[in-house]
């Protein structure tokens, strides 16, 4: 008998069988009813099927795929843990990138990950559905995993349980939040170019590659480990955050002025976030892998010259703001780091300053800046501490009403000049770390005056903890900033002489000796 | 001047025989080691063929198994069963 053997589908056709032939266009109601989210923003859309996944998954593929990266993360973390991991990493200082990484990436990735959700819902083709909603449920995968895997270190060392709390109460942490909180309040095509394109495709290029790339280099594989298999989905977000430029571009010029203000906006925000990973590169990392400008040059630079090169075609010209950050990559993560040094009581992390190998490392990797105006500052501080005189700044810091940054950069051309700008909107004055946050501001006074500034809202008596009387006569605003953001003493200030320190040699002393 | 396409993978023995595969298909690669990763540099055009991955490795694979692998990538992206190509236009 002859049997008749169908040829297993393609690729290609699999996909197409997915997300056109199981969709469908409603009928009880209109389509632009049950969507309406779409034409909010002023995106003209002609034909959802033009839309094409580059990646082409299907749902069978997907699941199988993840399984097995979770598989592998899961087998090398045990792994770790079980080889006392939390003492094999180059020294105990490590660890500070640990905490600032806790409180700044994962609570991120859950925003990512409603996000996604809604804009899975929001949108109308089949194709950048399916591929959102993948989306999300990685950004939960990455949320869950990134704790887990730091999870172990928090039973040894200190600062790392909080990072919940922290997120939306914390002066530095509120640049990342914002960022979100941004993304996910406006529509659901600027959210995409939000976090597909500047988050994915600018930003954790840098977070992850370089950075993970060093977590590995410092011994630190459970960091590594999570770090690459969370990027191993971010090839895929970036692939689909480009694939909706293009699509927008192709579907109508209208669209151009528009996507060209997102560019703009999302990339100069970006930018702004990504003065800490800098910072944890630069002089976080006790064995130090490459530069933050050496990053910048490779990922942005020269991969977002490529990008921007290629959607020249559409009429899409570079960000306004691309010469800026060209100038401040030599900069911002001094600027950072001498920022968090001088508020030691502030942050539930620790500083220190580098050692003199580590100084001259950056006068290598810095030639133009940091023997000329970042070294005399670290060394006058050095001289200040060793004298018993450690700098402490106890005020609040002012942030930037759009991306709450510190006030801390400095003006553009004059690096011994620190930049800031202010406009009054309604009577109410507000205040900006660069043009560029100005004219965002500008464009949205609306939205961007309701922004939450913990060091702000902190002196009009709005950031305290449970049970404080602020109509007591004695009441000062801010006194009790630190039961308010549940900050561990013992994880803050210098380094040198904390109990983590101590608590890493003695341990790693005892797993080498009887 | 060209852009580059580029990829990077984890370092393992699997990646080992797809970035040999990437140098023998695209001939101005240029593979960059790094901590943990590698990543490979082509000017314009990346192709990561199937046929020529499984020569490297000895066993059938399938393109989509790169997801395991994969760190970041640079460049338009069309995949099939046979072909992963990453390209600039400009």
């Amino acid at each position: 008998m002859d049997m008749k053997v169908s040829k297993k589908l393609g690729l290609k056709e699999r996909y197409t069988m997915m997300t056109r032939d199981l969709a469908w266009d409603t009928t009880f109601q209109p389509m632009d009813k049950v969507f309406p989210q779409v034409g909010y923003e002023g995106i003209k859309i002609h034909d959802w099927d033009q839309w094409e996944d580059p990646f082409r998954l299907t749902m069978d593929a997907y699941w199988k795929y993840q399984a097995e990266k979770e598989r592998k993360l899961y087998a090398i973390l045990d792994a770790f843990n079980q080889n006392n991991g939390h003492l094999s990493v180059t020294d105990a200082r490590y660890m500070n990138v640990l905490k600032l990484f806790l409180g700044s990436t994962p609570p991120l990735e859950l925003m990512a990950a409603r996000g996604f959700s809604m804009v899975a819902r929001q949108m109308v083709g089949a194709g950048p559905r399916v591929a959102c909603m993948m989306q999300s449920v990685d950004e939960y995968r990455h949320f869950q995993t990134q704790i887990h895997s730091i999870s172990n270190y928090n039973r040894f060392y200190n600062g790392m349980d909080e990072f919940a709390h922290q997120q939306s109460r914390m002066w530095y942490l509120a640049d990342g939040k914002s960022f979100f909180d941004d993304a996910i309040t406006a529509g659901p095509f600027e959210f995409m170019v939000a976090i597909g394109f500047a988050f994915e495709y600018v930003l954790t290029n840098i977070l992850f590659v370089p950075f993970i790339s060093g977590a590995a280099y410092n011994g630190d594989m459970a960091a590594m480990t999570v770090g690459f298999s969370a990027q191993s989905d971010e090839a895929r977000h970036m692939t689909l955050g480009l694939e909706c430029i293009k699509f927008m571009l192709e579907q109508d010029p209208d669209n151009l002025p528009i996507v060209q203000r997102w560019i703009d906006k999302w990339t100069w925000r970006g930018t702004r976030k990504l003065a800490s990973v800098g910072m944890m590169m630069d002089y976080m990392l006790p064995k130090r892998i490459m530069s933050f400008k050496e990053a910048w040059e490779i990922y942005f630079e020269q991969n977002g010259s490529a990008l921007f090169n290629d959607l020249a075609r559409y009429g899409v010209k570079v960000p306004k703001c691309f010469a800026q950050t060209i100038e401040e990559k030599e900069h911002i993560t001094h600027q950072s780091w001498i920022g968090f040094y001088m508020k030691p009581d502030a942050c539930p992390f620790h500083t220190w300053i580098p050692a003199p190998d580590e100084l001259d490392w950056l006068s290598e990797k810095y030639p133009n800046t940091f023997d000329k105006y970042y070294r005399p500052v670290l060394e006058h501080f050095d001289r200040q501490e060793k004298a018993g005189n450690r700098f402490n700044n106890k005020t609040q810091p002012m942030n930037c009403q759009v991306c709450v940054s510190t006030i801390k950069f400095n003006e553009p051309g004059d690096p011994m000049e620190m930049c800031f700008r202010e406009t009054v909107y309604k009577g109410e004055k507000f205040h900006f770390c660069s043009d560029h946050c100005k004219e965002i501001f500008e464009d949205e006074p609306e939205k961007y005056v309701q922004t939450f500034i913990s060091s702000h809202a902190a002196l009009q008596g709005k950031c305290e903890p449970d049970g404080t009387d602020v109509n007591a006569h004695d009441y000062r605003p801010g006194a009790r900033m630190h039961a308010y953001w549940r900050m561990d003493k013992r994880a803050a200030g210098d380094f040198n002489g904390s109990e983590d320190q101590k608590n890493f040699a003695q341990w790693r002393d005892q797993a080498t000796k009887n | 001047m060209t852009s580059n396409a580029f990829i990077a993978f984890q370092k393992n023995e699997e990646t080992r025989c797809i970035v040999e595969a990437i140098v023998d298909d695209n001939p101005d690669a240029v593979v960059v080691d790094q901590p943990a990763m590698v990543k490979v540099d082509v000017p314009g055009r990346l192709v990561i063929r199937r046929t020529t991955v499984e020569e490297k490795m000895g066993r059938d694979f399938d393109l989509q198994e790169l997801q395991l692998h994969l760190i970041t990538i640079s460049g338009h992206l069309d995949e099939s069963d046979d072909e992963f190509v990453l390209s600039w236009q400009s």
